[in-house]
Formats: C-alpha cells, structure tokens, sequence
C-alpha cells in the first residue's frame, strides 16, 4: 500500500481576489494535503495587496512568477515576456497599476518568494516553477510543447513533475513512465474559451501520479465591477465577462489563437 | 549555446520563383547554392532533432511550396513536434490549403504558416518581388481565409513606415481586409548581405558585436537555433552564404557558441530580432 498525497496548484492569480477566495473553498472541500501558489499574484485585476494578504493569513507557500520578480526588485516593466506593441502596452498598464498599489511590505515579501520549489511526493521528484524550469517568462502552450522537448526539460531539471502556468491556459500531458508536465492555468482569467469560469490543478500521488484540472466558477460580476470602478482597461473587464481574451494575444501559437474570439 | 530549441530546414534551398530585391541570401529560380532537402533527408534529421530534444520546426527557402516533398515533409514533422512555413504565398493553391487544413487538424501540434508581404499595396510590394506578384499573394490568402487557416503576416522594414504604431496599426487593418479577424503580424528588419546589400548598402566595418556578456548573447537566436540546407548544419538562417556559418554535418556536433563576426549578427543584437514567430 502506497500513501496517497493531494497538492493543489494555483497558477496566476492576477489580483482575481474572488476567484481566489473560491478556489481555496473548493481545495478545502476536497482535501488537500498541501496547497501551492505558482506566481503572478497581481495583473489584470484590481486591488492587487489582498492576494498576498489573504496568502499569508493562509499559510499558503508557493513562488515568484515575473510579477513578482519585477515587483520586489523595483523592475520598470513586469517582463512578461511579450514581443507585440500592443500586447506590451496592455501589460504596461496593468503592471503600473499593480506596482502603485502593491505595499512596499509586500514587495518585500516577494522578493522573499523562491523562484522554484522541490518536493518529493511518496518519491516523485515534483518541480514548481512559474513558466518553465529554465525561464521565468517561457510561454509552455500544449501545441508547442513536443514530447522529446518535455523529457529534456524533465531530465536536465532532474523532476518526474513539472508544474507551472504563465501561459493562461491549463494542460496536461502524461510523457510515460512517471513524468508528468502540468500547466495548473491562472485563476485570474478564464482560458480563452467562451466561458467565465477559471481553472487550478489538482496532483495526486499514490504507486502513480495522476493530475485533474478543475474549473472554478466564482463571483465575476463582482470582479467586473471593481475593475470597472477602478477605471482598469474596458478590455479586461470584458475577458472576465466574455471569457474570451481580447489582449496579450500575439504571443499565442497558432493553434491556441485560432481556439479565440480575437 | 544555451539549447537547441528550434531546427531550422532550407527546404528549398536557395531556388524561389522570385528574385526579391532585398533577399538576404539573393534567392532565385536559378540560384542552387543550397538544393532541395529530400523526405528522406528531413527524417533523418529529424531523428536527430528527438534524441535532441527540439522544440519547434521552420522551414523556408527559396520558396517551400516549390518543393514537391514539402506536404509529405509536414506530415513527417507535425507527427514530431510543431512547425511553420514561411512562404512568400504565391503557391498556395485551393487544393494546397485543403491538405494544410487536414496535416494541422490531424496533429497534436501546431501549423503555422507564415506569410510574407512587402508593402500596403500592390506598386510598393512588387517593386520589391517582382511584378504581379502581389495578385497572386492575394488569391492565396484568400485560398487560406476559406479554409480557415490565419496566417502569420510578416513584413520587412522595406514597407515604408511599418516600424511605426501608426504603420502597425495600418498593417493589421490591411490584413484584416483580407478576411482574416484575427491579424497577426511579425516585423523584421532588414540584412545588408545578399541582394539587399546591392539594393540599400553592404554593412559598415562598425557594425559588428565588440563583445557580448553570456547573458547577452543568451537572447540572440544562435544560441537556441540550427539550421540544416542541403550543404550542412549551419548556425542560423541569415548566414547560409557565409562558409564559415557552416558548422558541422551532425546537429550535435554544432551545438558549441559561433563567433559572432558578422554584420548580420549585429543587426540581430541591435534589433534584438529572432527569426522565429
């Protein structure tokens, strides 16, 4: 008989304030043995120091995503990673917005965070980083994340699981054997799909590890009008009304673009 | 070198049906510098490429159309991992669309096809590549908007005022025009080797890299990227004319740093430009 542990993965929370809130109710009422966020606590959304507020009431550890990084070390830009103009302007926007509201306590706080954390789970090398392990800003999309890509990233990293998000839209791919690579999603916008719900990640480790991805519904009309009271852009509000995402595009594949609205 | 993320293929060689003044490495019907690769010869380079572990495939030429394999070459690699066509659009026929439309859909992978323009409109892009070329362009996006595929549109700072929001802005409304709700659109600058240099200017002895920290050359696409022409690896796409560019026969034997020597190397530091989308 194996032991069987449950971690949940909370990928970019983007200031999503409600979606955290139901995200964590959910975790509780499925038990978990560990919980973890995986960065970008602020972006899109309003109000940015009550996600680190609740965080740390909480107890919940995790790491720096590029928001954090950029924030604690007094970065002008949040290094997203983008190479359009107008994708670089939207991130400008909520970037400066984030960085002007975020407590200096707290940027402190991430600058604290590591930047990827080990665990071994009934001895599955399990590896949490923000975009990938090599980089902080690398975009893994499903459809451009081969297989014999995969393994090198698991072999040159020495893990059985790679967990991050950064992307915005949640996967799973099981390589074989005991590796696995999940993308848990962001809580703070839904997946470009139509629809309003957002999406965290679920591992559980038993003689095999096994990975679910789980929607979350939560209050997005509130949301939608916080941000609309603090005069963020019409744009983002209208992804957390509409589900689908109307900036930050260009650095979509193909595939994942032509899945869209816009 | 940091990794060998994308393999880049000259699929066509150096043999286009066109003559673009500005090509970097003056491509042409008659230039057979670099041949067409074969099925054959992709597979066993892409053999290579899985032990390696790449992530992403390119092909470009010439013109990858002009070459007969290239549908059954897409198939090969889209079993492997993502790819994309850089075609100047002239070859893109219905039925060539249909069967693009079947290879994406039946991939896990990515197909993106990259598109390339030269100007707002007709007169400026075929002052660049050649006489009714923009009409036959025309009918292959829109071979490609019915069949539901939404190319990348990449132009070169050859179209006047491209650099500039405003250019930008211009640009996206132009693709749109096209039928396509979605644009996506790749600037790249320009190279002063191949008939570019005889069309604006050869590089300045200045333009070169002094020196370069390891952080620094990190960014630069050499050290992410190899490219394979019929004549050998070569470390990127913009300096297969260059003997010393070639770096060995086997990937893995040219996974090592490449001197950064030239002027075109300079204008990937200053521009901070990658080939990739």
């Amino acid at each position: 008989m194996h032991d069987v542990t449950r971690i949940a993965f909370i990928g970019g929370i983007y200031s999503n304030y409600h979606a955290l809130v139901a995200t964590l109710a959910d975790i509780d009422a499925r038990g978990a043995d560990a919980t973890f966020f995986l960065g970008d606590l602020g972006a899109f959304g309003p109000h940015p120091d009550r996600i680190p507020e609740l965080l740390i009431e909480r107890g919940i550890p995790g790491i720096q995503g590029n928001y954090e990084e950029s924030l604690s070390s007094g970065a002008t830009d949040c290094n997203c990673g983008y190479t359009d103009p107008r994708d670089n302007e939207y991130a400008q926007i909520s970037y400066d917005y984030t960085s002007a509201r975020t407590s200096d306590a707290y940027k402190r706080w991430m600058g604290t965070l590591p930047k990827e954390i080990r665990l071994d789970v009934n001895g599955h090398r399990v590896l949490l980083c923000h975009g990938s392990p090599r980089r902080i800003n690398e975009f893994l999309w499903r459809s451009t994340s081969p297989d014999p890509f995969l393994h090198r990233l698991c072999d040159e990293h020495a893990a059985d699981v790679i967990v991050c998000t950064h992307t915005g839209l949640h996967w799973h791919k099981a390589l074989g054997g005991r590796r696995h690579l999940v993308n848990a999603g962001v809580i703070g916008r839904p997946a470009n799909d139509g629809r309003t719900n957002v999406w965290y990640a679920m591992l559980t480790v038993g003689a095999e590890a096994s990975v679910e991805l789980i929607p979350i519904d939560y209050d997005h009309a509130a949301l939608a009008r916080e941000m609309r009271a603090e005069r963020l852009p019409e744009e983002f509000v209208e992804t957390i009304e509409s589900g689908w995402w109307t900036t930050c595009l260009e650095a979509l594949p193909a595939r994942e673009r032509a899945a869209g609205r816009y | 070198m940091l990794a060998l993320d994308t393999l880049w293929f000259q699929v066509a060689g150096t043999i286009c049906n066109i003559t673009c003044t500005h090509c970097f490495i003056s491509c042409s019907p008659k230039n057979h510098s670099h041949e067409m690769l074969s099925l054959a010869d992709v597979e066993a380079r892409l053999a290579e490429a899985r032990a390696l572990g790449v992530r992403d495939y390119y092909f470009t030429g010439g013109e990858p159309f002009l070459n007969r394999d290239m549908l059954d070459i897409l198939a090969v690699t889209l079993k492997q991992g993502p790819a994309t066509v850089l075609t100047n659009g002239m070859l893109l026929r219905k039925e060539i669309c249909r069967r693009l439309c079947e290879l994406a859909d039946a991939s896990e992978y990515s197909l993106d096809i990259r598109v390339s323009l030269d100007g707002f409109d007709a007169a400026t892009h075929d002052a660049i590549r050649g006489a009714g070329v923009w009409e036959r362009v025309m009918i292959g996006l829109r071979n490609l908007a019915e069949v539901g595929i939404n190319p990348s549109i990449t132009v070169t700072e050859a179209a006047e005022g491209i650099a500039s929001a405003d250019g930008r802005a211009r640009f996206l409304d132009l693709i749109r025009s096209f039928g396509f709700s979605k644009p996506r659109l790749k600037v790249l600058p320009l190279f002063h080797i191949g008939a570019e240099s005889a069309r604006t200017r050869a590089y300045e002895d200045w333009e070169r890299i002094e020196q370069l920290s390891e952080a620094d050359a990190a960014v630069l696409q050499c050290s992410t990227s190899r490219m394979v022409t019929s004549k050998g690896v070569y470390v990127c796409p913009i300096l297969i004319e260059s003997g010393d560019a070639r770096m060995g026969e086997s990937i893995a034997e040219t996974l090592r740093p490449f001197p950064l020597g030239h002027g075109a190397c300079h204008t990937c530091w200053v521009s901070g430009m990658t080939c990739t989308t």
